[in-house]
């Protein structure tokens, strides 16, 4: 990391835990849960908004200086929405299956709140290099959730990983299905991603005391 | 009938909170109190009747293959159009969000003219909206279900702000209640709060089973095939599952 300064490490590494956009500013929770039933969908989205934020934070702040500030909000939907229209026709053209499976929660990258909350609270005021970092740490702190959301919902659910059967053959009584083990086909349900996201933030600030809210 | 159908399922079965997640951001944010939520809870009542059938009129003559036909006059055999092989759905995002954005934007200076006392009541929470998720997710939604009429999507966008409305109230009504509850300190606030939903949800999806009684059963699953998350899958989950204990069973039998 000879790279970057220490300040400019800070801006990618803080949003991975202590300033996590989903489980601590409760920024972009919308697209966050629906599509974390299996690990694979968890991971493109999370390469999607990578990309977005980062690219999107750039423009954003490369403009800064011309965007008028009453018609702001409507720069940074069609900013936003450029994007998310190249992400979702890329999609469509190398990984259809999946991007049938993503359905409308691609196109709702653009309403994600963690992006309008970076381009208002940082890309607006800082120049291109932090805010692209600034955009990837937070895309990054968004991704790592929705990738645990993604991996235990998966493994609990319906045992496998990436569609691999890790935990044995149910039907053939293989692995852990030998001893009796069995999928909790509730994980699969979309209300355990809230529930999940719910123990994430339990732990996070258990171990963290300084994050507790008062009520 | 087709209305009544439509009507109850946007409010209950695809609820916009509890069956997609639509919304979250500002449903966590301003569920503090029930009048807030209840203004804002209006609000998205209110925009997404409006800019649902207008982003219908948009994708009907716009977006769609083929939609542009009405331009040189062959509405009656669209296929012999000069335009008929547009295809520019690829343009849906953008045209949508500046609807929405726009129409917030109207809206908000139409009721701060005629209404000055319902701009104070809602007026805060306007701005708010053109970046909530339910909102686009309404129009996505209409567009990707091939909603037919523009009446049906009139009806569709306001029952799927009713049950915004709904889901906001509710969550706002216990979140002032457990303020006198023990809860474990780490779980204070934020954490509660998606427990709870998560179980709200776990409720609100025993009426799944509502709108699938006899014939119609069909048409909802050709409906709901375009869309990745939706209750047959998860009917289907239960399917194999219960296939599984059946086989299971059949086994140890054996």
């Amino acid at each position: 990391m000879g790279l970057l300064s220490k300040k400019d490490r800070k801006l990618i590494l803080d949003p991975l835990a202590d300033d996590n956009p989903i489980t601590i500013q409760v920024l972009g929770i919308c697209s966050a849960l629906a599509i974390t039933a299996q690990l694979k969908p968890s991971i493109v989205m999370a390469i999607s908004v990578i990309f977005v934020l980062g690219i999107g934070n750039v423009v954003i702040s490369l403009m800064r200086n011309i965007i008028p500030s009453k018609i702001r909000i409507i720069v940074q939907l069609i900013v936003v929405a450029t994007l998310v229209i190249i992400v979702d026709q890329v999609l469509k053209a190398f990984a259809y299956e999946l991007s049938k499976e993503l359905s409308v929660f691609i196109g709702l990258i653009i309403t994600n709140c963690i992006i309008m909350g970076r381009f208002e609270a940082f890309a607006l005021g800082n120049g291109p290099w932090r805010s692209f970092l600034d955009g990837v740490g937070n895309a990054l702190g968004y991704g790592v959730i929705l990738i645990i959301v993604g991996f235990f919902r998966e493994l609990l659910g319906s045992g496998t990983l990436f569609g691999f059967k890790v935990l044995g053959d149910p039907i053939t009584k293989t692995g852990l299905y030998a001893i009796g083990y069995e999928n909790n086909g509730f994980m699969v349900l979309p209300p355990m991603a809230l529930i999940v996201v719910g123990i994430i933030i339990w732990v996070q600030r258990s171990r963290n005391k300084a994050l507790i809210e008062e009520n | 009938m087709e209305h009544i159908e439509l009507f109850f399922k946007s409010i209950f079965v695809d609820n916009m909170v509890f069956a997609y997640f639509l919304g979250m951001c500002s449903y966590l944010a301003v569920s503090k109190k029930v009048s807030t939520a209840v203004g804002l809870g209006a609000a998205v009542i209110f925009v997404l009747t409006v800019t649902v059938p207008l982003n219908w009129f948009l994708d009907q003559y716009i977006l769609q293959p083929g939609a542009l036909a009405w331009l040189d006059g062959n509405t009656k055999t669209p296929e012999l159009s000069a335009y008929a092989d547009y295809d520019l759905s690829f343009l849906s995002f953008i045209l949508f969000i500046a609807t929405i954005a726009t129409m917030v934007q109207l809206v908000e200076i139409i009721v701060e003219k005629f209404s000055p006392s319902l701009y104070n009541s809602l007026g805060i929470f306007l701005p708010l909206i053109a970046v909530n998720c339910a909102i686009l997710g309404g129009s996505l939604f209409m567009q990707s279900r091939e909603i037919e009429t523009a009446l049906l999507a009139l009806n569709y966008g306001f029952s799927s702000g009713i049950g915004w409305f709904l889901a906001i109230v509710a969550i706002a009504a216990i979140r002032e209640k457990i303020r006198y509850s023990n809860v474990p300190a780490p779980l204070r606030g934020l954490g509660i709060t998606f427990i709870i939903t998560g179980l709200m949800a776990i409720g609100f999806m025993s009426f799944g089973g509502m709108l699938t009684g006899g014939d119609e059963d069909t048409s909802l699953e050709g409906k709901n095939s375009e869309i990745g998350f939706d209750p047959s899958e998860v009917k289907e989950n239960l399917d194999e599952a219960s296939v599984q204990v059946v086989e299971a069973s059949e086994i140890t039998q054996e």
